[in-house]
């Protein structure tokens, strides 16, 4: 007998000295236990977390109970893509009984530094706007109160005036000469612009039977966690220091970043996570601003301060994957061989580069290859800033990106050259003999066997099925495609990876930055009942059964009888830089350290046990509960009572062990070097694979997508819980497929933010996921002690491509622009629209229309009054007179003469909102012709814009025409977009309406209006 | 996404309903289901002084046939009537639109009523009402008025409820579509804001009655007769798509909707279309 998965003879003798420092010396190999018995590692085993977080028993963030005198806060945000902010009036809000405090940024300027960033550019970024705003979302002021209601009415009553600056929203305009400056001293937007050649690419290039070429636009998303950011901070006056509770997910790197912003030591800044958190994806990074924000807000107001994000906060200003612009071509022969790459990346940040980025753009570095051996490759990799919220973590974090740009261009060489996609993809495979493989830009791929993975992928009917399908609906004329995707996975990230933005003498002079350092703690207590603690951070991927797991296999214990406590305190437990749950660090980092930890109490309870049991520590084994003699398993003791000796009875002690039981494992691969001195950086410590195969259908009708068959083959080493691996393939296909399909951040031309609810942002709910098929092969990793690789974000990377290479196979097309929305099918698909020779015609009785052209709500309408031009126009100038015409106006005043400032309550049907609008009258014509311009603004958002009048002597009267085009912006923007363009139609339909009834005051209703129009001849002429 | 100050009453019976909605008008929102008043609450979109719940006034609770017309109560749950073992043999298009409002957990709250209210230009609902020409009942202290569904419905979000009224009752004409009737509705995701939504129903006479959502600022409807060959279909339903133009917003063009509207027309006329009235 003895523990399964560990062969006796491979037990090894560990001298304490070597226990310190990386760790790979005594680690002991592992293979999965599928022996079926009930949780052991490598079992199926459900998962431990699941009755609490099913049964509604989570301990979230927002549950925790909070001191006595709590004040709570809510974030005034930039309705501004981009403005000045001239001045911030606190005043009214600081009146309202029951606020506390309203802080701004000059408050936050004056305590505070502005947060490290990777690059030495002058973009300071402090926890709130400082002088200027960047992007709609941007936090401008706090107000702390005593709850968040009133808090939130604080908000309204902030007021502050900005003077607009020029918008860039693009990245490919963002990095043009001429374009606005987000970050003044930094002189351009594109801050970083760094190009690496590895082999020979322009020989490979220049000696190619074929180039092919391509361009990708990879869309800004996020993958939205249920919960969003909470913080509870609170100043401790006494020792100037900080104590925070927040869902923040790590890096821990960024623990450093929080603590210099606010001038402490990192002891004087300690930081708590919860139990439970309601998923992450990477974004829980980014609430740390608000950590330093709210921190600084406690210090200000001497009280504990909470802060919950709500999802609007969430959507517009949290974070967002980073959109990439990619132009890639490849040197090929005519068989599809790939010899050379060629690859410009333009990575769009947002309006500020926050610690770690730009990540996306250089955790892929070593893997830019992916599957392939490809030995020649050229690419430049550019850093730009646009008027978008800042960009950061996300699950995938740049290989959808990437995989986007290459597995695109095989699916490309292989309609341009006539070949297989699947013969291009075989020819260009890294052999399996070729592990560990060294690829041109410096990873060490550990292990694989991509053509096996892929055969039986496609094996047992699979290809052939899809393909019979395709024949089928082609045959009947419908749109069904066929798409491939090969992806190579990393796992645990290389923390010196982000060093290889600078040039390689920078960083000798600075020093190596290199390794990821995991660290788990187990702990015996008096009774023999464990205990562990680690460096991860929970979001529910279900570590806490995998380490117990982990655990249990080494002591002879179930993993029911191991309590794992994720909760991290920065100031007891054991983190380092690379502490924290993203990049899939868990199963090659934490799961080792685990094990050696455990190997660790393991190898002491032995010694222990020996010395009682009169035998030698080799011959100890565990199962059961028990610490039994291998050659006499009847010369037992319990665990607990030889685990108990650490405590009770020091004086039974071997050797030189000391008394207590408690054992860190520290983990720390020596495969993760610094960049060489050629920008050879080995990204990852582990590289799994996954290969993607799906068959799409086009519904002639929506021109919807349909994934009709989806396979996702993956090889990530040896699975620890094949399960949980499940359900994290699945989870990250479901994102994956969101990418492809629904999610995007929408931004128009002037940086309004347009997708701030649910119902603009597309999360795909159950019934929009089809069934997929998981396959799995096992080749283990040999520089894991587990053999495990990361398996959590493949599918985010491969299944966006998937898909799309499907949908140009169906299509016939070579642009396919993410999400594959039905509309822009429609727009692919659909030849010339004519209209009807009938229907041409415009309103001649009255009437409105309204579009959209850009972001711009345009619209005109006219109508006939049965008044003089005159009258109209005195009525447009006389402020006493205007007040009855703007709907819902409560004051008028003349700023200056034909400048009007006016307070107005806005709205359609029940929506209502307060706004001052300032409008100014200029190219008069008397009594003919007014042009008006102006903007508005109130808590709501605001809108700029412009319109015209015309006023057209009639027998009958005059007829009154109008024209105007407004930019919508802020609130309203971000949560009314279905409705915006009607609404504005209509709220400017009321002005016009009212201005004739003025004039007539007599008359119960306009002469001749749109209301009296039937409302269908409202719409003739709609459209452009 | 916390709501202004506000007042919450709960009345008891539609008088003290009335009573309510008399003393503070434009100053009041009623509230039955909450599904989409809560949301422009938190949003802070409306900023009413005073909530006047009517769930749980008892006699608007009813679903009743009064001959020609189902009437549905001001309280009563879209769940309620999607269940209601009558509603295939009464309102057979109702049954065939009503699991495309919301999510069945937002049916278990949300009110008929209340989403004929509430006037969404791409709702089922308000749509069910215009294609079967229904009517709504409102009442006020001063009195009772009966709105056909086209008087009620004004546009965005707008109807022509006094401040002062309420919406007491909603009146489904009986068996229109016994003999043909069909609902289709693109939506981005399921449950979501129709993208374009199109109903049908077979009349009698020789007549096929449409009606369309997310396309103008209200569901509008066009009668077509019942032999038109494919041809003459296309043509009226171009004719159709062009007077609606379809909006613009991130999720769709206009020129999008036009070409759902067409597409999806003639399958659907061609459902209810041969079916003897």
């Amino acid at each position: 007998m003895g523990v399964v998965g560990v062969k006796d003879q491979e037990l090894l003798e560990v001298k304490p000295a070597e226990r310190t420092g990386s760790a790979n010396a005594d680690v002991r190999p592992w293979t999965p236990d599928r022996s079926g018995r009930s949780g052991a590692l490598g079992s199926a085993m459900t998962r431990l977390e699941d009755p609490a977080l099913l049964t509604g028993a989570g301990r979230y963030c927002d549950d925790a109970p909070v001191a006595v005198g709590t004040l709570y806060a809510a974030i005034l945000r930039s309705p501004k893509a981009h403005a000045k902010i001239l001045s911030i009036d606190v005043s009214a809000a600081k009146a309202l009984p029951g606020v506390h405090a309203v802080i701004t940024g000059e408050d936050i300027r004056a305590i505070s530094d502005p947060f490290l960033v990777a690059l030495k550019a002058p973009i300071d970024q402090w926890s709130l706007a400082v002088d200027a705003v960047r992007f709609v979302g941007e936090a401008v002021a706090v107000v702390v109160a005593d709850d968040r209601y009133i808090a939130e009415d604080g908000v309204e009553l902030v007021n502050v005036t900005y003077e607009d600056l020029p918008v860039v929203v693009d990245c490919l305009k963002a990095v043009q000469p001429d374009a606005p400056v987000l970050h003044a001293p930094a002189g351009t937007n594109e801050i970083s612009n760094r190009r690496f050649v590895y082999g020979e690419p322009d020989k490979a290039f220049a000696e190619a039977a074929h180039v092919v070429k391509t361009e990708l636009v990879y869309p800004r998303s996020s993958y939205t966690p249920m919960e969003c950011f909470v913080v509870v901070a609170e100043y401790h006056k006494a020792s100037q220091s900080y104590d925070v509770y927040s869902n923040f997910q790590g890096p821990f790197s960024a623990h450093p970043v929080m603590a210099k912003a606010l001038r402490v030591p990192g002891t004087k800044l300690r930081l708590r996570t919860p139990a439970d958190s309601g998923g992450s994806f990477g974004i829980k990074l980014s609430v740390f601003p608000y950590i330093v924000l709210m921190a600084l807000a406690s210090r200000i107001t001497g009280r504990p301060v909470k802060w919950v994000e709500d999802r609007f906060e969430h959507l517009s200003a949290a974070s967002s994957g980073p959109n990439r612009v990619t132009t890639i071509e490849a040197a090929v022969d005519k068989d599809g061989r790939i010899h050379g790459l060629r690859m410009d990346c333009l990575e769009d940040y947002g309006a500020f580069l926050r610690a770690p980025m730009p990540g996306p753009l250089y955790r892929m570095h070593g893997a830019l290859t992916g599957a392939y051996d490809i030995r020649h490759l050229d690419v430049t990799n550019r850093v730009c800033l646009t008027n978008k919220m800042p960009a950061a973590l996300i699950r995938g974090f740049g290989g959808p990106q990437i995989y986007f740009a290459l597995e695109r261009l095989v699916q490309r060489i292989a309609v341009e050259l006539g070949l297989d996609p699947l013969d291009v993809i075989r020819r260009n495979l890294i052999n399996k003999e070729a592990f560990p493989y060294r690829t041109a830009s410096g990873a060490l791929y550990d292990s694989g066997d991509y053509a096996q993975a892929i055969e039986k992928a496609l094996a047992d009917g699979r290809l052939e099925e899809l393909k019979a399908r395709r024949d089928a609906a082609r045959a009947e004329g419908r749109y069904y495609g066929i798409g491939f995707a090969a992806v190579v996975e990393p796992g645990m990230s290389n923390m010196g990876y982000l060093s290889t933005l600078v040039p390689a003498k920078v960083r000798e002079r600075v020093g190596p930055k290199n390794g990821a350092v995991s660290m788990v703690t187990v702990n015996v207590d008096p009774v023999g009942a464990v205990s562990v603690t680690a460096d991860v951070t929970v979001q529910g991927q279900g570590h806490q059964t995998v380490i117990a797991q982990i655990v249990a296999e080494q002591l002879g214990l179930t993993p029911q009888e191991i309590l794992v406590n994720l909760e991290i305190d920065t100031q007891k437990d054991q983190w380092s830089i690379a502490a924290g749950s993203y990049s899939c660090r868990f199963s090659p980092g934490t799961a080792p350290a685990a094990h050696i930890a455990a190997q660790r109490i393991r190898d002491k309870v032995a010694r222990i046990a020996a010395k009682q049991l009169n035998t030698v520590a080799e011959d100890i084994d565990f199962a059961n509960g028990m610490v039994f003699s291998k050659s006499n398993p009847d010369n037992s003791m319990p665990f607990s009572r030889a685990a108990g000796t650490a405590h009770w009875s020091p004086v039974l002690m071997p050797g030189n062990d000391q008394p207590g039981l408690r054992e860190i494992g520290v983990w720390s691969p020596p495969e993760l070097e610094p960049p060489s001195s050629k920008d050879e950086i080995n990204t990852s410590l582990t590289y799994g694979f996954v290969f993607d195969m799906c068959g799409v259908e086009i519904d002639p009708i929506t021109m919807e997508v349909r994934v009709d068959r989806y396979v996702s083959m993956h090889d990530a080493g040896y699975l620890l819980n094949p399960l949980i691996a499940e359900g994290q393939i699945r989870g990250a296909f479901v994102q994956g497929l969101a990418s492809a399909l629904y999610e995007e951040f929408v931004y128009d031309e002037s940086g309004a933010f347009l997708s701030g609810t649910f119902a603009d942002y597309l999360v795909p709910t159950a019934c929009e996921v089809p069934e997929i098929e998981i396959l799995h092969i096992e080749t283990p990793s040999p520089f894991t002690p587990l053999g495990a690789k990361g398996l959590a974000e493949g599918n985010c990377m491969s299944t966006p491509v998937c898909i799309a290479n499907a949908v140009a196979d169906a299509l016939g097309v070579e642009s396919i622009q993410l999400p594959i929305t039905p509309s822009r099918i429609n727009d692919l698909l659909a030849g010339e629209e004519s209209r009807p020779a009938k229907q041409i015609q415009t309103a001649t009785d009255g009437g409105s229309t309204s579009a959209r052209a850009g972001h711009m709500l345009t619209g005109k309408g006219e109508f006939v009054v049965a008044a003089a031009p005159e009258q109209i126009w005195n009525s447009l100038l006389d402020p006493e007179k205007l007040k009855t015409v703007i709907p819902g106006c409560h004051t008028v005043s003349v700023v200056e003469p034909f400048k009007y400032r006016a307070e107005v309550t806005l709205g359609v049907g029940p929506i209502k909102g307060r706004f001052v609008a300032d409008v100014q009258l200029s190219d008069l014509q008397e009594y003919r012709f007014a042009r008006l311009s102006g903007g508005m603004s109130g808590p709501l958002g605001g809108s700029e814009g412009e319109g015209t009048v015309t006023l057209e002597a009639l027998p009958e009267g005059t007829k009154v025409s109008y024209t105007y085009s407004v930019g919508v912006s802020g609130k309203v923007a971000a949560v009314g977009g279905r409705m915006l363009e009607r609404a504005a139609g209509m709220v400017i339909g009321q002005f016009f309406e009212r201005l004739s009834r003025v004039v007539k005051p007599e008359e119960d209703g306009p002469a001749n209006t749109a209301s009296t129009t039937p409302r269908w001849k409202r719409f003739l002429g709609l459209g452009r | 996404m916390k709501p202004h100050k506000f007042d919450y009453v709960r009345p008891e019976t539609v008088a003290e309903a009335l009573d309510l909605l008399a003393q503070y008008g434009g100053d009041a929102r009623v509230m039955a289901g909450g599904q989409s008043l809560m949301a422009m609450l938190n949003l802070r979109l409306v900023q009413p002084r005073v909530i006047v719940d009517i769930s749980r006034i008892a006699e608007l609770s009813d679903i009743s046939d009064k001959g020609s017309m189902i009437e549905v109560g001001a309280t009563v749950t879209q769940a309620r009537v999607e269940n209601w073992d009558r509603l295939n043999e009464t309102l057979p298009f109702i049954a065939r639109a009503i699991p495309f409002v919301g999510h069945f957990q937002t049916r278990n709250r949300g009110t008929v009523c209340g989403s004929i209210a509430h006037a969404d230009p791409s709702s089922e609902l308000p749509l069910s009402l215009a294609l079967l020409q229904g009517e709504v009942v409102l009442r006020s202290k001063k009195g009772e008025r009966v709105l056909p569904a086209r008087e009620f419905q004004l546009g965005l979000l707008t109807t022509a409820r006094r401040d002062d009224e309420l919406v007491t009752a909603v009146r489904f004409p009986k068996s229109i579509g016994v003999n043909g009737a069909a609902f289709r509705e693109v939506a981005r995701r399921h449950g979501d804001f129709a993208i374009v939504s199109l109903g049908a129903v077979r009349l009698n006479g020789e007549t096929v009655r449409m009606a369309v959502g997310g396309m103008a600022d209200a569901p509008r409807t066009i009668e077509l007769p019942a032999n038109l060959s494919d041809k003459d279909l296309s043509e009226r339903i171009d004719a159709f798509a062009w007077d609606l133009g379809g909006l613009e917003d991130i999720h769709a063009t206009a020129r999008y909707r036009r070409d759902l509207l067409r597409r999806m027309a003639l399958p659907i006329y061609r459902e209810v279309a041969p079916c003897a009235a």
